[in-house]
């Protein structure tokens, strides 16, 4: 673990630019916020911890896996939550869930320019398992409740256990979501379809396969995900603060244009057994490329592109 | 398990046009002479993006013909479709958009209620149970995130110690009285069905989100609501 960490200090001086996947939640907060202006909450010195390992003689962590307060990007305050995925995979137990629809229900008294939740989570923490299930269904009513008060709720995806399970549905219920080319965004894990539905459905070990269909390549195409950035803390920063301020409404008109749009995607689609038959049917010429490119030819790409514009734009 | 027939006729009699579709529902009744807008799902089903759109697109149809017309769900599935299709078109997105058309509704004036009459797994629980503004169970009904050997295979414990926690603790085991203590189901309903569900729409909405207060009050989720309280501080007013 410590040799990790200094890996990572390592990376860092050596290239200038700070890799979102390889930095610890800690690390992703402070070089997402304005240097020193992180106040944390419910943090690690209130040793709140889950009961629920503890009685199964599993580790503890003093945050329980999560790092939420507040802070300013730009002297904008913002509301965080950033998981660590380090601790128990980024899971979701009672404790952890709390702290984030604590900080969302915050947001609503606080008023703030947005609020980011940086996922790194396979889903709900099994040890802990309904507690961390009802916790998902509270934020994603706490998120929702954001979304109508106009305060934008921006979801970024860019680490080690990308962001599965129940949690992709909270991604999805943002308003945002900006994801790096590491960033995997599915609410089925590879290893669950393949053990569940053989491998003939799903090859888990297949990793371009496992990228192709639940990285944020694809997820962009489709226009589920709003930006594609490189792994480097400073572009997730540019990113978000970009969409501060700027909601997307909860309202008739828009859920019923995501309602065509996504009628649209399963009529032409629907039939495609492979991400490069839908990349190509949304005009991308060499779909065999896509994985090659970098985040900037990637977005190139996408602008020559007229139908990947996303939701409700 | 319950049939969805059976659960029509004791809650509405003849006063029910339901049409199936496959393991689709969608349709009306009457209760107290009020009419209720119902859709849901059957036969143990899977929700993929098919089926999810098709949640979604009767909930927003409600929202645009029938103002204020109460919404309920019918649940019973084994959790979200487990399929390289269903994860090629995003089946989070379609899930999350159902949730999102509920809320619409609930906040449109619409009362949202969801009954689980049959199964409820996981991701299929939080899309069309918890999305609404409150969930019933039947008491033969089942909610669960995963069952036990799987649990045990996944967090590598023997199978003897979650059979252990199971008895002392609510947190962990399947079934639906663990979910009424963790505050996610309102309450089971047994017996004189019409009757539970028109107590339920008689109920004033709750303005906030009780679930956490329930689940300390019935004594199965005890950090949850001081824990969020600690983070969100003061509310105001």
């Amino acid at each position: 673990m410590n040799a990790a960490i200094s890996n990572i200090r390592d990376r860092q001086s050596s290239s200038g630019s700070q890799s979102w996947y390889e930095s610890s939640a800690r690390q992703r907060v402070s070089a997402l916020l304005d240097s020193g202006s992180f106040t944390e909450l419910c943090g690690p010195r209130e040793r709140v911890t889950s009961p629920h390992l503890a009685s199964l003689g599993l580790p503890i962590a003093f945050d329980d896996g999560v790092v939420v307060g507040e802070g300013t990007i730009q002297k904008k305050l913002v509301m965080i939550a950033m998981q660590e995925g380090g601790f128990m995979g980024g899971s979701v137990g009672e404790i952890h869930g709390a702290k984030i629809t604590g900080l969302l229900e915050r947001a609503l008294v606080m008023q703030p320019a947005g609020v980011v939740i940086g996922f790194d989570s396979g889903g709900v923490r099994l040890h802990e398992a309904n507690a961390g299930l009802v916790a998902m269904g509270e934020m994603q009513l706490a998120v929702l409740t954001l979304r109508e008060a106009g305060i934008p709720v921006i979801g970024v995806i860019g680490g080690a256990n990308g962001c599965y399970g129940g949690m992709s549905i909270i991604a999805r219920c943002c308003d945002y979501i900006v994801m790096s080319e590491q960033g995997r965004l599915s609410i089925s894990g590879p290893e669950v379809i393949e053990t569940m539905q053989g491998v003939e459905e799903f090859d888990a070990q297949d990793r371009s396969l496992v990228w192709r269909t639940m990285g944020a390549k694809h997820r962009r195409l489709l226009g589920e995900v709003d930006a594609v950035v490189a792994d480097d803390i400073a572009a997730f920063r540019s990113a978000v603060h970009d969409l501060l301020g700027a909601s997307r409404p909860l309202t008739l008109e828009a859920l019923e244009a995501q309602h065509d749009w996504l009628d649209q995607r399963i009529r032409r689609f629907g039939d495609c057994h492979d991400a490069t038959d839908i990349w190509r049917l949304l005009g991308v010429s060499e779909p065999d490329q896509v994985p090659e490119l970098d985040s900037d030819q990637f977005n190139a790409l996408l602008e020559t592109l007229d139908h990947c514009r996303g939701r409700s734009q | 398990m319950s049939n969805y027939e059976q659960v029509l006729q004791e809650l509405f009699g003849e006063a029910c046009w339901i049409d199936r579709d496959n393991e689709f529902l969608a349709g009306h009744a009457e209760l107290d002479r009020k009419t209720i807008a119902i859709c849901g799902t059957c036969d143990r089903a899977y929700i993929g993006v098919d089926i999810a759109h098709r949640l979604a697109g009767f909930v927003l149809d409600v929202i645009r013909t029938q103002p204020g017309r109460p919404i309920l769900m019918l649940v019973d599935n084994l959790g979200h479709r487990l399929s390289r299709r269903d994860e090629l078109l995003a089946n989070n997105g379609y899930l999350a958009h159902l949730g999102e058309c509920m809320e619409l509704a609930r906040i449109s004036g619409h009362r949202v209620i969801s009954l689980v009459y049959g199964e409820a797994v996981s991701g299929g629980f939080l899309a069309t149970g918890m999305s609404a503004e409150a969930c019933y169970a039947l008491e033969g009904g089942q909610v669960r995130v995963m069952n036990l050997p799987a649990m045990a295979r996944i967090t590598r414990l023997p199978q003897e110690q979650l059979e252990e926690l199971c008895r002392e603790s609510a947190i962990f085991a399947p079934g639906v009285e663990n979910f009424v203590k963790m505050g996610a189901l309102e309450q089971l309903w047994k017996d004189g069905l019409a009757d539970h569900l028109t107590s339920a729409l008689a109920a004033p909405e709750p303005a906030l989100d009780r679930r956490r207060t329930l689940g300390l009050e019935r004594g199965g989720r005890v950090l949850a609501a001081s824990v969020s309280a600690r983070v969100r501080g003061p509310q105001r007013g």
